[in-house]
């Protein structure tokens, strides 16, 4: 892991102050997630302190600092999808898989976010799973949804 | 006779309704059966509703055919490519014969769209076939001066359209006065409002008419460099926009002595966003590019004068941007016969919610909502009543159905308490509760506020606390007063737009529909029945058959009953999910 952070970094030869969000997309690209050995490598390279680093980590709301699970749901929170019903079918995934945005159920199959508008809002509800969208999703389709990917274990 | 060519819109939403599938499954049939035509891609055609949408072009006119799921494939290819007829039923916009939607395209003006589903947004070839790359050439043809370009921008009145209105012109001109070593153009994709997808669908659909729009702007400013600040949510833009500029280098369009202009020097990068709304704020965008959190500051000094790296930066909108070759090309003259005396051209909207026809739909200014609702956008689904309409997102407001009739422009939707913003158009109908819309927005901006001005950063955080309680049957006298009182405060004493605007969505809404705020605070009722903890449901007995499917299918087993028996709902234990209202069909479920 260590010798792909490196490598990550490489890209950056500059290494100015400005490659730093950019370093930390491509980590998080990698590695699902932001590790602390990872933010501290970064600083050693940038010369930065690692807390300027989680201060602007923390700051942007794509960065995690837990691992993802298996399936990665991103439920859309869309002025749209809000008006068709998004949060019904937000409030069945959080039951049903049994975890809160921003965490990963014990499992690991399933990891749950709440995403700002994915901009595809002619067919709200949204979510994505893996990247792959499902439209019109209601309460009751999403434990379909949910089961068959359940299932591919 | 030319060859039949059939074009499928690959944007995000069609792949989200299955498109590439589709896709795949014309080319599989064709390379089987050797059909003899040309298969291409476009993005975003508009029609959102239809989606996917599948075009096809031959010698006896143009058929766009919607919503072609994989199964109708084979019948489209057999009937229409194999025998020579289209199939009327299927298709929703034809220039041999009047279709049901073609009000959604009447009315319509395309200019900042003028690309988008129509060409390839991966070749360059096909935009330059558009006259893509003609303004910049006709600027250096006819050498026209960097002061000549920028009175065009001026004649034409365009103003931004990212949500501020600045005019276009006047900022370019700030930008090119201020003398420096290095200057920079920003193209803002951020996109932050909720429930707008016009940039993404300009983006994906015409990247180069972007492009182009900044060189020109480069050009007229003096600066060599410039950024396309993209949210990362936008990964089909990122990589269409990456192709675009790998393409633009390859023929020298960027680059050095660019177009024959001696001296012209022009090349882009493009920046991923990380997903914070306040970042679409030009002083908060230039932050977050040059590696910090992405705080704004006061202004002045504007970015025009100190911008990124403090050198003088000039930010458009992606919209903006789309529109200025058209501008240059056509000339100033032919933008402003579009448009009100103070708002010229056209606007993209990004029409959704309880809307019939939703979709993308590009406007002249002036146009009222009601021409928007009802002949665009077909009315309202499920022939449920209008009721408001939301423009300009988080910081936007809600214009109610008796103000219908007002036109859309920049003064007029300011004077109802909205904004005019980029171009959500949200709609809503009787069964959606503005108190919960308000609470939305609030929950919005409150968690997207960046922290610096305090009234901002706590205010919010009050006023989501009260509208939470409303919707909650919580309510108290006084709620109101204070929500107004602390809207003020956050409105005086926030730095940037995001506070300034915040209280908006609620002003609006209070202004507006205050009888069903005091619904919620005095009689606990929540008039449009969608805040949960304000209603019940409850079995009609007249109309039950004991058929068991609501106990059977309630998530918290709430419902009892034997079978054939009447059923009862335990409003104790009951969580209002309303599976049972959806499930029975009898009408044997109610709502109050
Ligand atoms: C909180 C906030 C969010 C904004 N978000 C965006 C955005 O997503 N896209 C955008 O183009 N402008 C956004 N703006 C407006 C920009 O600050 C700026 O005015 C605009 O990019 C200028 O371009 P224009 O003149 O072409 O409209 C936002 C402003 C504020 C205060």
């Amino acid at each position: 892991m260590e010798t792909n952070i490196k490598s990550i970094l490489n890209n950056y030869p500059e290494g100015s102050a400005d490659s730093l969000i950019p370093m930390l997309q491509d980590i998080q690209e990698h590695d699902g997630f932001l590790s602390k050995e990872a933010v501290i490598e970064v600083g050693k390279y940038l010369k930065m302190p690692a807390s300027k680093i989680f201060g602007v980590a923390t700051f942007y709301n794509q960065f995690r600092f837990t691992p993802l699970g298996k399936n990665h749901i991103q439920v859309c929170r869309g002025t749209a999808c809000h008006v068709l019903g998004s949060a019904t079918v937000l409030e069945e995934i959080e039951k049903n898989i049994g975890v809160k945005s921003g965490q990963t159920s014990r499992d690991g199959i399933f990891s749950l976010e709440v995403v700002a508008c994915i901009g595809a809002c002619g067919l709200a509800p949204v979510i994505a799973i893996n990247g792959n969208f499902h439209a019109k999703v209601t309460g009751e389709s999403i434990k379909e949804i949910l089961e068959n990917y359940r299932n591919q274990e | 006779m030319s060859k039949t060519t059939i074009i499928v819109g690959l944007g995000s939403c069609g792949l989200a309704a299955g498109a590439g599938k589709t896709y795949n499954e014309i080319e599989r049939i064709k390379n089987t059966d050797k059909l003899d035509f040309e298969l291409k891609k476009t993005s975003c055609i508009g029609m959102c509703f239809r989606e996917p949408l599948v075009e096809i072009i031959d010698d006896s006119g143009t058929y766009l055919y919607g919503n072609v799921d994989v199964t109708k494939v084979d019948e489209i290819l057999e009937k229409h490519i194999k025998n020579f007829s289209p199939i009327q039923e299927y298709i929703v916009k034809s220039d041999k014969f009047d279709s049901p939607d073609k009000d959604f395209f009447e009315g319509q003006v395309e200019i900042a769209l003028r690309n988008c589903g129509h060409i390839d947004p991966e070749s360059i070839e096909e935009y330059e076939s558009k006259n893509g790359y003609a303004a910049i050439r006709k600027i250096a043809n006819e050498k026209l001066k960097p002061e000549d370009v920028i009175q065009k921008v001026l004649d034409s009145g365009l103003r931004g359209r990212g949500g501020g209105g600045f005019a276009t012109g006047m900022k370019w001109k700030f930008a090119y006065n201020n003398k420096a070593p290095q200057k920079y153009v920003i193209c803002n994709a951020d996109e932050g409002d909720p429930g707008a997808f016009m940039d993404r669908s300009l983006l994906e659909g015409d990247p180069h008419s972007i492009l182009e729009g900044m060189i020109i702007c480069g050009y007229s400013i003096g600066a060599s460099e410039g950024y396309i600040y993209c949210r990362a949510e936008y990964p089909l833009a990122i990589k269409r926009l990456n192709i675009a500029i790998d393409k633009a280098r390859e023929k020298g369009y960027l680059g050095k002595n660019i177009f024959g202009i001696e001296n012209f020097n022009f090349d882009l990068k493009i920046k991923e966003g990380a997903g914070a709304f306040v970042c679409g704020e030009e002083t908060a965008l230039i932050a977050s590019i040059e590696g910090e959190r992405g705080m704004p500051r006061r202004r002045p000094p504007f970015p025009a004068e100190s911008g990124l790296w403090k050198s003088p930066t000039n930010i458009n909108n992606v919209e903006t941007f789309a529109n200025i070759p058209w501008i240059v090309f056509n000339g100033p003259e032919k933008y402003n016969q579009y448009g009100t005396e103070k708002s010229k051209g056209t606007k993209v909207f990004a029409l959704t919610g309880k809307i019939k026809h939703g979709g993308l739909v590009e406007v002249p200014m002036g146009i009222t909502i009601k021409e928007i609702i009802y002949k665009l956008g077909g009315g309202i689904q499920g022939g449920k009543k209008f009721k408001a309409v939301q423009l300009g997102g988080p910081s936007g407001g809600c214009i109610p159905e008796y103000l219908s009739h007002t036109p859309i422009d920049y003064d007029s939707v300011n004077a109802t308490g909205a904004i005019m913003g980029s171009g959500g158009m949200v709609v809503m109908d009787e069964t959606t509760c503005v108190v919960d819309i308000a609470r939305f927005f609030l929950d919005f901006t409150q968690k997207e506020s960046c922290g610096k001005c305090t009234f901002c950063r706590i205010g919010t955080k009050r006023m989501l606390e009260i509208l939470t309680r409303i919707t909650k049957g919580e309510g108290k006298d006084g709620d109101i007063e204070t929500l107004e009182e602390l809207s003020h405060s956050i409105k005086d004493s926030s730095l940037c737009g995001l506070g300034q605007t915040a209280p908006n969505p609620v002003l609006t809404t209070i202004k507006y529909f205050k009888d069903e705020y005091e619904a919620h605070i005095r009689d606990k009722k929540c008039p449009a029945l969608k805040c949960k903890e304000l209603i019940t449901y409850d079995v009609i007995p007249e109309n039950c058959t004991g058929c068991t499917v609501c106990a059977k299918g309630c998530p918290v087993n709430a419902i009892s009953g034997e079978r054939k028996q009447l059923h009862v709902i335990d409003h104790e234990i009951c969580t209002r999910c309303g599976v049972c209202f959806t499930k029975c069909k009898f009408n044997a479920i109610k709502l109050s």
